[in-house]
């Protein structure tokens, strides 16, 4: 089974350069990501069955020992990431070869994607910090690539952004890896929780913010997220649902991952009480002031991201296992939202919600599909969303935090108003004359091609499968943060073999 | 030796950032060499100083080579990513005959009115589009 854990890793990389070098055939690129992204998919579900069932599974590579070698780890929290990031991903591979623009014909595409597939699983299983910072660089580079594919003006310069941003994070990683290092002499993840003991109080939390910092960047946390909404809506609609849906949360992963098991016992909590508070709020108010639908579904992922950071910071089981499920839940309801957004947008031809309307009588699938997981990421029973922000409240009040769990509603509140603006501006009202019309891209029956409707829809089925299976979902979430709350079981895992 | 190597590291820091708050994509583009090197630095600083590590040369204690093995790898990653950002720069060059990194439209729209008017909008859309030159194929 252990030989089980590289493949997430290898098999998208061997794919990507399959598919440079079948450049010639895009038919022959596109079988070649489907399959791999498939293969990848029942690796990650057999992992996945397999650490639930016999606990966490270790790679080492070349047969070196653990904190010499390079380990794997495949852990319950990875394998369940793992899980959800390979479905998401090839749900928008399939979205992206049906949607018909000339970003998707880019010979490099799909291998860059799959180059971002392999980055995402190896931030996920890797046991040490500068593999992650590897498997990062891996994920953040490809993501350069795909957001300024097809090279337009206004791509060129928010990716510019984005690509400064990302390295001077990424510069900064190294940095603190370096103190690390200097400080203790290792960065195995599993060697450092232990040996990050001998390092004194003070300079452990200027470890713990200084790394929540440089995740906090690629999370897009609150005083950092400010590249974000100026980004990702201009990139091509699958690239924005995948990064929406995925890069955040990948950050996040670091976040939760390096916090639990490095500085556990001395959690900043009031920092990440402020930074969680603040985030909600900061994400929300943005998403409301924005008059484009990319860009109100941006800021919506920031204030989403402060939900998550809250369920950290309770520093409960409770609040890690709403934090488990609820981080399962985004990433689904977050990459069906935005495929639903790049749906509108095709079958409006914009997506400036002044330019486009009554879209639910020329797309009323359209509509369907956009309604459903708004209303789950709004919180509304009985979506998937209801149960994760419901599973957070209780966690706030068994740890004490009324004031940022009714900070909490008050934000569901007005997602659901920034959300409700998406639907009364493009499905309810009508068309203003005064506005120059646009030429909607009306194909066939449900005013998309089938190929973008079908992963859209899926994805949506699978959000209300994680609302319809919750009790097993969230049994399992409360697994998992019984793992992440005591790291000695990764520890005993990693260096004992 | 580490005074040195650490004087260094801040050295570079401080210009990397004072290059990267500039307005010019160039200067943006060498501060973030620098930057990265400073990094690069202070990871070279963080292992123990002695004799090569190869078996047989055990005079004196041995240096510690993971560091300098993590550095290589940092380099060649800041490497690639400068080289990805040149490209672009001279992509957004090309676009725009200008090295300024630009406003972004949407928050200029934004910061002059809450609800942008349609003449704004059209101004927007209406922006001199790019001559859509095909990519060269990597």
């Amino acid at each position: 089974m252990t030989r089980l854990v590289p493949l997430p890793l290898v098999l998208p990389l061997v794919g990507a350069a399959v598919a440079i070098l079948t450049g010639r055939s895009r038919t022959i690129q596109r079988v070649v990501s489907l399959t791999v992204l498939s293969l990848t998919l029942v690796c990650s579900v057999i992992l996945l069955v397999e650490v639930d069932r016999s606990g966490t599974l270790v790679a080492h590579g070349g047969g070196w020992a653990a904190p010499m070698g390079i380990v794997l780890v495949a852990d319950r929290f990875a394998a369940v990431m793992l899980v959800v990031a390979t479905a998401v991903l090839l749900a928008v591979a399939v979205f992206a070869i049906g949607e018909p623009s000339t970003e998707r014909n880019h010979v490099a595409f799909q291998s860059v994607y799959l180059i971002l597939a392999a980055g995402v699983s190896g931030a996920f299983l890797t046991g040490d910090l500068f593999n992650l910072f590897v498997s990062f660089e891996l994920m953040l580079t490809a993501s350069y690539v795909l957001i300024t594919l097809g090279g337009r003006r206004a791509q060129v310069r928010s990716g510019m952004t984005y690509i400064v941003i990302s390295l001077v994070a990424s510069s900064l990683f190294v940095t603190a890896l370096a103190l690390l290092y200097a400080a203790t002499g290792t960065l195995n993840m599993a060697d450092l929780s232990t040996k990050i003991a001998t390092v004194s109080p003070g300079l452990r939390q200027a470890f713990a913010l200084l790394l929540l910092g440089v995740f906090g960047i690629k999370a897009a946390i609150f005083p950092l997220f400010f590249w974000l909404p100026d980004s990702y809506p201009l990139a091509p609609s699958p690239i924005t649902a995948i990064f929406a849906g995925l890069l955040t949360k990948v950050g996040l992963y670091a976040i939760v991952r390096t916090q639990l098991l490095l500085f556990a016992p001395d959690l900043p909590t009031g920092v990440l009480l402020w930074v969680a508070g603040l985030t909600m709020v900061v994400g929300v108010l943005g998403a409301i002031a924005q008059d484009d639908l990319k860009r109100i579904l941006s800021f919506t992922i920031v204030s989403q991201i402060g939900f998550m950071i809250m369920g950290l910071s309770f520093g409960t089981v409770a609040g890690i296992a709403a934090l488990v499920y609820s981080m399962v839940h985004h990433v689904v309801v977050t990459t069906a939202l935005f495929c639903a957004g790049g749906l509108v947008e095709f079958a409006g031809g914009s997506s400036q919600l002044k330019r486009i309307g009554a879209m639910l009588r020329s797309a009323p699938l359209v509509a369907l599909l956009f309604l459903l997981p708004a209303l789950s990421i709004a919180g509304i029973p009985p979506f998937s969303g209801f149960i994760s922000k419901l599973s957070l409240v209780i966690a706030g009040f068994g740890a004490n935090r009324a004031i940022i769990v009714s900070v909490a509603l008050g934000v569901s509140l007005l997602t659901l108003y920034a959300m409700m603006r998406i639907w009364v501006g493009a499905f309810w009202s009508p068309h203003e004359e005064s506005v120059p019309t646009v030429n909607p891209n009306q194909v066939g029956r449900f005013g998309a091609p089938a190929l973008m409707i079908a992963p859209t829809a899926a994805l949506v089925a699978a959000t209300l499968v994680i609302a319809a299976a919750a009790g097993p979902i969230f049994s399992f979430s409360e697994r998992t943060a019984a793992d992440l709350a005591h790291p000695r079981t990764y520890v005993s895992a990693v260096i004992d073999r | 030796m580490t005074i040195t190597l650490d004087a260094c590291a801040a050295v570079l820091f401080g210009l990397g950032t004072y290059l990267v708050l500039q307005r010019k994509l160039s200067r943006i583009i060498i501060g973030l060499g620098l930057f990265t090197h400073g990094a690069n630095v202070l990871l070279i600083a963080s292992g123990r100083r002695g004799v090569p590590p190869i078996i047989g040369s055990d005079t004196g204690p041995m240096s510690d080579p993971l560091p300098q093995a993590l550095v290589l790898t940092a380099i060649v990653i800041s490497f690639a990513v400068t080289m990805f950002l040149l490209a672009l720069a001279y992509r957004s060059w090309q676009l725009t005959d200008d090295d300024e990194v630009a406003d972004d439209v949407a928050d200029r729209m934004l910061s002059r009115d809450t609800s942008p008017g349609e003449d704004v909008a059209d101004q927007a859309e209406s922006m001199p589009e790019p001559v859509e030159v095909e990519v060269e194929e990597l």
